[in-house]
C-alpha cells in the first residue's frame, strides 16, 4: 500500500467539493474493497475523503410505496432490516449469500453498488489487464477464466461484476440516487453498471466527482414467489459461478409480471427484456421456464475453461423460477438446492 | 526487474502527511495513539498496543483470524483503518475473559477441544461472540453459514459448532 492522505468529509457537499480538487483522490466508506486492492497495489489513490460518518445509514418508506436506503446502510443491516426482510425478501437472501458476516458488517450499500471484479488478472499487477491498464491487454481471455463472463463480453474484458446485492436490485429495479457538483440525478439500476466495450476501467456511469447517496425500491418487492439461487465452487464464501434472482407475480399459476436477473456471467447485473416477455402471461412450468433460460443464454458464449456456465445457468435458472413459483425459495443457510 | 520496480513508483509522490491522533476504548481501556492514515486497525493492535492475541492470517479479509467487536459488531480489522474508528470501543481476544473467569465462549473451546493449532482461534471466538449478540444463528445450520468469514485450516469446524452451540446456551444473547 502506497502512503496516502486522509480527510473527513463533513456532509455530502463537501464530500463533493473535496473530490472535485482531487482526481487521484478516492470516497472511503466500509473499505473491504479498496483498502484490499490497495493493499494489492491495484488502486493507487492519493487521498481517501472517509465518508463512513455521513447521515446516510437510513431506510426510509417513500411517497410512492417504496424504500429509500441510505447509501452507508452496512449490507448486514439492510439484509435484517425488517421492512426488507417483510417486502423484499429477495435481497435480503442475496445480501446474505455474499460475503461474510464480518464484511457484511462493514460494507456499505453504495460500496456494494461500486466494487470492482474478482477477476484473478485484475488483482495480479504482473500481468496485463485492460480494466486495470488500459491498452495493456486481457490475460483472462486466454488465461484462466473459469470465474469469467459469458455474456456481454468484449475482445478488451470477459470480467464478471462479483456482487450478490446488485442481482437482486437488478431485478427489483431499483434505482440510484447520486450526488455532484451539479445537484442530484436519479440512474436507473441497469443503467448504474456498464458492459466493458472498448472502455472496461469504467465499471458504471457514476462520474468521477459523484457520490451514491441512496438506493430506491420501488413498490413492488415480489415478496411471496422470489428466489436467490446462487452456485459457487464452496457452499459459503464464495463469488457466484452462476446466481439468479427470480421474482414472480402469479394469478391461478399464470405469470402476471416476472423479473430475471443473472448474477456471475458478466460485466453487471443481467437482464434480458425478451426473456421476462417470454414468462409474461404464461403458465408457470418447466417448459415455459425453459424457453425464457434459452431466451437468456442466446447469446451466450463460454471461453477454455467456462463453457459449462452455459449450461448451468439454464439450469440454475429453471430451478431458481421454480423455487420461485413453489414459494420455496433457497435457503442460504441450509444449502440443499430442492 | 529493476525497470519494472521503478515504473510503479509514483510521478508525484504524496508527501508523508501527519499522524492522527485517534482515541478508542480497547477491552475497556481508553487508549490514545497515534497513527499514520494507512494504519489498520490490526496493526494499531499488534504493532502499536502490544495486543497480539488478534492474529493476522491473509491480511485481506479472507479468513477472519484478525476478527475484532468494534461498537459490538464483528469486523476484519485488517481491511480496517485505525484513524477511521476514532471514537470507537472495540474488544479484543484479551478483552473477553473477566477477573478470574474465562469468557464462556473460551470455555466452551477447551471442553469441546475446538482447535488444534490456535491460530485462528481469537479470531473464531471473536467472530462467535458477535455471532451470539446478533442472535440469528439458531441451527447448526446458520451457526455454519454466519461462521463462514472464519477459515480454520486445522479443520476443527465440527467442535467449533459444538462449542458455539454450549456458549450459546450459557450466554443468553449477550456478547
Amino acid at each position: 500500500m502506497i502512503n496516502f492522505q486522509y480527510a473527513r468529509a463533513n456532509d455530502v457537499a463537501d464530500a463533493v467539493r473535496q473530490i472535485a480538487t482531487d482526481p487521484t483522490a478516492k470516497f472511503i466508506a466500509g473499505g473491504t474493497n479498496l483498502i484490499d486492492l490497495m493493499k494489492e497495489d491495484v488502486e493507487r489513490p492519493s487521498r481517501l475523503i472517509d465518508i463512513s460518518r455521513l447521515p446516510l445509514k437510513s431506510v426510509e418508506e417513500t411517497a410512492d410505496g417504496g424504500l429509500r436506503i441510505g447509501a452507508l446502510m452496512p449490507n448486514s443491516d439492510l439484509a435484517w432490516h425488517p421492512l426488507i426482510e417483510q417486502r423484499y425478501p429477495l435481497l435480503s437472501s442475496a445480501i446474505l449469500a455474499g460475503a461474510s458476516q464480518q464484511l457484511r458488517n462493514m460494507a456499505s450499500t453504495g460500496g456494494n453498488l461500486l466494487q470492482r471484479t474478482r477477476c484473478f488478472y485484475f488483482y495480479d499487477t504482473a500481468t496485463p489487464c485492460n480494466k486495470r491498464k488500459p491498452g495493456s491487454g486481457c490475460s483472462a481471455i486466454d488465461g484462466i477464466n473459469r470465474i469469467s463472463a459469458i455474456l456481454g463480453t468484449s475482445e478488451a474484458c470477459i470480467a464478471t461484476h462479483p456482487s450478490d446485492m446488485c442481482v437482486a436490485l437488478a431485478a427489483l429495479e431499483a434505482s440510484v440516487h447520486v450526488a455532484g457538483p451539479n445537484g442530484e440525478r436519479v440512474i436507473a439500476f441497469n443503467d448504474f453498471h456498464r458492459l466493458p466495450g472498448n472502455t472496461p476501467q469504467l465499471d458504471t456511469n457514476l462520474q468521477p466527482n459523484e457520490i451514491v447517496i441512496a438506493v430506491e425500491l420501488p413498490a413492488q418487492g415480489f415478496a411471496k414467489n422470489y428466489s436467490y439461487l446462487k452456485i459457487r465452487d464452496r457452499l459459503s464464501y464464495a463469488f457466484a459461478l452462476i446466481s439468479v434472482a427470480a421474482a414472480l407475480e402469479l394469478e391461478d399459476g399464470t405469470i402476471r409480471q416476472a423479473r430475471l436477473a443473472l448474477g456471475g456471467v458478466a460485466h453487471k447485473p443481467w437482464r434480458d427484456a425478451a426473456a421476462e416477455a417470454a414468462l409474461r402471461g404464461q403458465l408457470a412450468n418447466r417448459a415455459t421456464f425453459t424457453h425464457a433460460a434459452d431466451l437468456l443464454l442466446r447469446d451466450a458464449k463460454g471461453f477454455a475453461h467456462n463453457a459449462f456456465k452455459v449450461e448451468l445457468a439454464r439450469r440454475s435458472i429453471v430451478r431458481a423460477l421454480t423455487q420461485a413459483a413453489q414459494a420455496t425459495p433457497q435457503s442460504q443457510s441450509d444449502k440443499k438446492i430442492r | 526487474m529493476a525497470q519494472a520496480s521503478k515504473a510503479k513508483r509514483s510521478k508525484n509522490p504524496v508527501p508523508l502527511p501527519d499522524k492522527f491522533s485517534v482515541a478508542m476504548t480497547i477491552n475497556g481501556v481508553e487508549t490514545k495513539l497515534a497513527v499514520a492514515p494507512w494504519t489498520t486497525l490490526l496493526d494499531a493492535l499488534r504493532d502499536h498496543l502490544d495486543l497480539t492475541g488478534t492474529k493476522k492470517g491473509c491480511d485481506h479479509g479472507q479468513c477472519g483470524a484478525c476478527t475484532v467487536l468494534v461498537d459490538g459488531r464483528r469486523i476484519n480489522s485488517c481491511l480496517t483503518l485505525a484513524v477511521m474508528k476514532d471514537g470507537a470501543s472495540v474488544t479484543t481476544i484479551e478483552g473477553l475473559a473477566t477477573e478470574g473467569a474465562l469468557h464462556p465462549l473460551q470455555q466452551a473451546f477447551i471442553d469441546h477441544d475446538a482447535f488444534q493449532c490456535g491460530y485462528c482461534t481469537p479470531g473464531q471466538i471473536c467472530s462467535a461472540a458477535g455471532l451470539i449478540a446478533e442472535g440469528k444463528a439458531k441451527s447448526a445450520d446458520e451457526i455454519r453459514e454466519l461462521m463462514s468469514g472464519n477459515i480454520c485450516r486445522c479443520g476443527a469446524y465440527p467442535n467449533i459448532v459444538a462449542a458455539i452451540q454450549q456458549a450459546m446456551g450459557k450466554m443468553d444473547g449477550k456478547p
